[in-house]
């Protein structure tokens, strides 16, 4: 338990929601303005208390800090059970920062209607904040749905180009997704027999009674493919680039820095304790498809790609790609990768967005063609991308060179040519990083930025813009160079679940 | 008649244990003649005493709940009062309740006489409440038809309306039609059933436990069936089951909002109460018959309903289409219950999910009955533009309401369908469940086309022609908290279920 008088994880999860509620039944704008920094800030806040306090908390199945509430499911096996094991631990921490980095993003950027877009982006933080909070996996996933719907809203109301036909997309792809794990949730819940969503339970049980290769099979298959469209696994990834590209800065910081690591996450957490014959089964397909489709074709699409926003997105897509290999790759080492690169993408992903929307108000613009030579007027600007350009890149010192190294090294082992692949795209993301770092800040300004530029002149990078960037940055670069606070938990919580495994193995 | 005769008879007519019914029948004459009685400038508040009878009858309901008569039949045998009719009761109480708050709001654009309305919708309640309670065809057959005569008036209420009247046509023709296919089965049933060479054979057929006896006995009788077929054709007509939904658009479009609100809601689930007691209790041990025909339809009517909806541009059709694949997702329910591996949740998912809807539906309605204008049948998407500026209450009820619709977390539909599924999964209707996920795939883009036209659309008025959009009604105070209410329950049944919880998954 925490020294605290109170549930760090409850708290962090209602603070938000409760001040969205309240906007709801009409707070003053003011109110919901001050209240708002408070809201975002308590995450952090419970994050960095249980963060710290993770190593000495008592432990049960590797979760600490677990509490359980009844909603009235009990016959189903069903309550809020929240807790956080090494898996969870980084992405909770990621998830309070990248949400009060959006957070204090959207209040100073002062948009139309900031109550209700306020409103949206506490609903989406409380989410977040209870998707890796959850034990139990049917709130794991009503979270992650609470937490989605308002990205299409936001989309739909705030976003910039074709938004509405964005949001659309986006609401008709990630909801198939949805509905297809859902599916293969209840499959697990039927065929398991143990009558509980309770992911210690059904660890127990499964351990004891394991399902046969067939329905393992199955099940990860309905998983990995909804999972799979919710993380944009090629060839369904089309909504994210667009939608990503629509999006106001805070729902893309939020969705693509944290949200859209859901499914990758369940597949760490739930698939691969639970069915590892089965995610064995797909590992080939599912390597093959990652690295043709998200590494290399993707990779290669993003090069082409002129508008800075919609660049960032099939980056992230891209990125993603990475993930897919590291759970494929198995072992240790993979799936602790994978869970490194997702912190850090999710940083460095959120970062970027965040920068584009600085240089939109900068240039009028997205398209890189008509910008160039900003470094001299915003110098701040500048360094802030290019730092970030390189965490994206894998650069040593960053926090992303760890976790992709992590994933290069267990798939080695699993097969040397896609390694080899794989390889081949960080080459491909340098090219497209740095392209885009050179086109939007050094060389002579186009004639078209010149006209904008004489407008207004414009300004670097303020104060109120810069603190949010500084938290992102200064989380990167401490995992970056002390990557230990983050593997110390992750190895912890895969080494049991690997070597329960191989006991398994043994002992039949 | 002897005086015993006379005592026994009154001992089996336990006139207490439809207590609320007869309320119900009292308060509708009652409020008819208040209106003889009453001045002229006093008729306003008729419709009021329906609304706080229905009130008062609804909370004597709950608070005698668990009643002396739960578990017993009355009537020699007419009724069973069992827990799932209690529930059903409550169900078409608030139902009603809130089809009066929207007639307040839709009756007053229309030139139409009011008391007789309120007096039909509660004439209906008491049927319906009785049909959910029924044990024996003869009952079920003169609820249900107090039921649909109730109806055939009130579709066809707005009379100057030529949409109007021609769903009153459609549904009397259709109407007829299905009770003459259920009144078939129903005899053909009794005619089999009472044959005294057979084993099981008993004089009084139409009572369901006689029934479900000879049915037992005679596992594999081709009449029996062929009735069994038609009893669930006539229900599939009441629920707009495919391919028995083909008067589902136009009636719901030409009928009054309220109306088309009582029957999408009301009507729907009346069939269910009627088939779920059927399918589980009395025609069990014909699953081999019932379960693939109930599949079959399940599966049929979630697709046809999604895809039909996806085109419609009014809001009637669209509601009413959209409510044929709801009625799908409930069919999925009934199927997991009857199928050779039965669901223990799959009753209770059933009317959790009936309640989602209704509260759903009538928070959707209810915005439709304030947006329509005095051409009650033409209500297009896009009338909702720029609803969310002009009118923020409205808009965020409608979204709500859609969204619970479209089964989205944390709504309460989003657990409706959560249930529904995992009884089918458990019941074993795997492929059927397949089809309803891509069912709610399909659905998400005509509900969140809907919301589209009334949040994202910026509207512009045309310059040269008038404002082309009806004038809204302001929201009065009454109704503004039922659907304040409606909207809050959605939420706050989506992430607390508590006692509807445990109660759901009462074994």
């Amino acid at each position: 338990m925490s020294p605290l008088p109170f549930d760090p994880l409850l708290v962090s999860i209602a603070a938000p929601l409760a001040l969205a509620l309240a906007i709801a039944l009409g707070l003053p704008k003011r109110w919901s303005v001050l209240l708002a920094y408070g809201a975002f800030a308590i995450p952090v806040l419970m994050a960095l208390h249980v963060w710290w306090h993770f190593g000495d908390a008592a432990k049960d199945h590797g979760y600490a800090f677990l509490t359980r509430y009844s909603t009235g499911l009990d016959g189903l096996g069903i309550g809020l059970k929240l807790g956080l094991n090494g898996i969870s631990l980084p992405l909770f921490v990621l998830a309070a920062l990248v949400g009060f980095a959006a957070g204090l993003y959207a209040i100073q950027s002062g948009a139309e209607r900031l109550k209700i877009y306020l409103m949206l982006l506490l609903i989406m933080q409380g989410g977040l904040m209870g998707v890796f909070a959850s034990v139990d996996i049917f709130f794991f996933y009503f979270f992650h749905e609470l937490a989605l719907i308002p990205t299409f809203i936001m989309v739909g109301v705030w976003g910039g180009r074709d938004r509405s036909y964005a949001a659309m997309k986006l609401t008709i792809y990630l909801t198939l997704g949805a509905m297809v794990s859902l599916l293969g949730l209840i499959m697990l819940y039927v065929k398991s027999g143990a009558h509980t969503f309770d992911l210690i339970a059904l660890r127990d049980h499964l351990a004891a009674h394991p399902l046969a290769a067939t329905v393992q099979n199955n099940i990860a298959g309905l998983l990995l493919f909804g999972l799979g469209v919710l993380v944009s696994l090629w060839p369904l990834h089309t909504w994210a680039p667009l939608g990503y590209g629509a999006a106001p800065s805070s729902a893309a910081m939020l969705h693509a820095g944290v949200l859209k690591k859901f499914g990758v996450y369940g597949l760490i957490q739930v698939a691969l304790p639970l069915l590892p014959d089965g995610l064995a089964y797909w590992a080939h397909p599912l390597a093959w498809l990652a690295v043709i489709g998200n590494v290399l074709i993707v990779g290669l699409i993003t090069i082409a790609q002129r508008d800075l926003k919609q660049m960032i997105g099939y980056s992230s897509v891209m990125h993603m790609g990475y993930a897919f290999l590291g759970i494929a790759a198995g072992g240790i080492i993979g799936p602790g990768g994978v869970v490194f690169l997702m912190v850090a993408h999710g940083l460095s992903v959120a970062l970027l967005f965040l920068l584009a929307t600085a240089i939109y108000h900068r240039t009028q613009t997205f398209a890189m063609d008509e910008m160039g030579g900003l470094a001299q007027k915003t110098p701040v600007l500048a360094a802030f991308f290019v730092a970030a350009t390189l965490a994206s890149i894998g650069l040593p010192g960053f926090a992303n060179f760890w976790g992709e190294l992590a994933i290069f090294v267990a798939l080695w082992k699993f097969s040397p040519l896609i390694t080899a692949l794989a390889v081949a795209g960080v080459v491909i993301s340098a090219v497209y990083g740095l392209r885009s770092a050179a086109r939007v800040f050094f060389g002579p300004p186009t004639a078209e930025l010149a006209k904008v530029t004489a407008a207004h002149f414009p300004a670097d990078l303020t104060w109120k813009e810069r603190f949010p960037a500084l938290i992102l940055l200064a989380a990167l670069l401490f995992i970056g160079f002390w990557p230990k606070s983050l593997t110390t938990p992750i190895n912890a919580a895969l080494t049991p679940q690997i070597s329960a495994k191989i006991g398994n193995a043994t002992g039949r | 008649m002897t005086l015993e005769a006379v005592k026994l008879a009154a001992e089996a007519n336990q006139w207490g244990a439809i207590f609320p019914e007869l309320l119900l029948a009292c308060l509708a004459l009652a409020l008819l003649a208040l209106e003889i009685v009453l001045p002229k400038k006093l008729h306003a508040y008729i419709p009021d005493v329906a609304l706080a009878g229905l009130v008062g009858t609804l909370g004597g309901l709950l608070v005698n709940f668990h009643s002396a008569s739960l578990g017993k039949e009355s009537f020699n045998g007419l009724l069973l009062h069992s827990p799932g009719g209690q529930v059903m009761r409550v169900f078409f109480l608030l139902t009603a309740m809130l089809v009066c708050i929207l007639a307040r709001v839709s009756l007053a654009k229309q030139k139409v006489p009011r008391i007789e309305f309120y007096h039909l919708v509660l004439i209906i309640t008491g049927a319906m409440m009785l049909l959910a309670q029924s044990n024996h065809f003869v009952m079920f057959f003169v609820a249900l038809e107090t039921v649909t005569i109730g109806f055939y008036i009130l579709v066809a209420y707005f009379r100057t309306k030529t949409a109007s009247l021609e769903a009153g046509l459609k549904y009397l023709v259709m109407g007829a039609l299905s009770s003459g296919m259920l009144l078939f089965g129903i005899v053909l049933l009794y005619g089999v059933a009472g044959n005294p060479t057979l084993p099981g054979h008993s004089a009084s057929a139409m009572h369901y436990p006689a029934l479900a006896q000879f049915l037992v006995a005679n596992p594999h009788n081709f009449l029996a069936g062929v009735g069994i077929v038609l009893v669930l054709v006539g229900v599939a007509f009441k629920i707009g089951a495919f391919p028995f939904q083909i008067w589902v658009p136009d009636v719901y479009q030409g009928a009054p909002t309220p109306v088309t609100a009582f029957l999408a809601v009301g009507s729907k689930a009346a069939g269910f109460a009627v088939l779920l007691v059927l399918t589980r209790d009395v025609f069990a041990s014909y699953d081999w018959l019932v379960t693939p025909a109930l599949t079959a339809m399940a599966a049929a009517t979630i697709l046809f309903g999604n895809i039909a909806a996806l085109t419609q541009h009014n809001v009637k059709r669209l509601i009413g289409l959209s409510g044929v694949s709801h009625a799908g997702f409930l069919l999925l329910g009934v199927v997991a219950l009857s199928g050779p591996v039965a669901s223990v949740s799959a009753t209770g998912a059933i009317y959790f999910y009936l309640f989602a809807y209704l509260i759903a539906s009538f928070a959707v309605f209810g915005v439709m009955a304030h947006i329509a204008g005095v051409d009650d049948s033409e209500q297009t998407l896009d009338h909702y533009a720029g609803l969310a500026k002009e009118n923020p209450f409205l808009a965020t009820i409608l979204a709500i309401g859609l969204g619970s619709l479209a089964g989205i977390p944390p709504l309460a539909g989003f657990m409706g369908k959560f249930f529904i599924f995992m009884a089918a999964f458990e019941g074993g209707a795997r492929w059927t469940l397949v089809l309803a996920v891509v069912g709610v795939v399909i659905s998400i883009y005509y509900y969140f086309g809907w919301i589209k036209a009334a949040f994202f659309e910026q509207w512009t008025p045309p310059a040269d022609t008038a404002d082309p959009r009806p004038a809204r009604t302001p929201v009065n105070v009454v109704s503004g908290i039922a659907l304040g209410c409606l909207a809050l329950a959605s939420i706050f049944i989506g992430f607390y279920q508590g006692p509807l919880g445990q109660w759901l998954t009462m074994k």
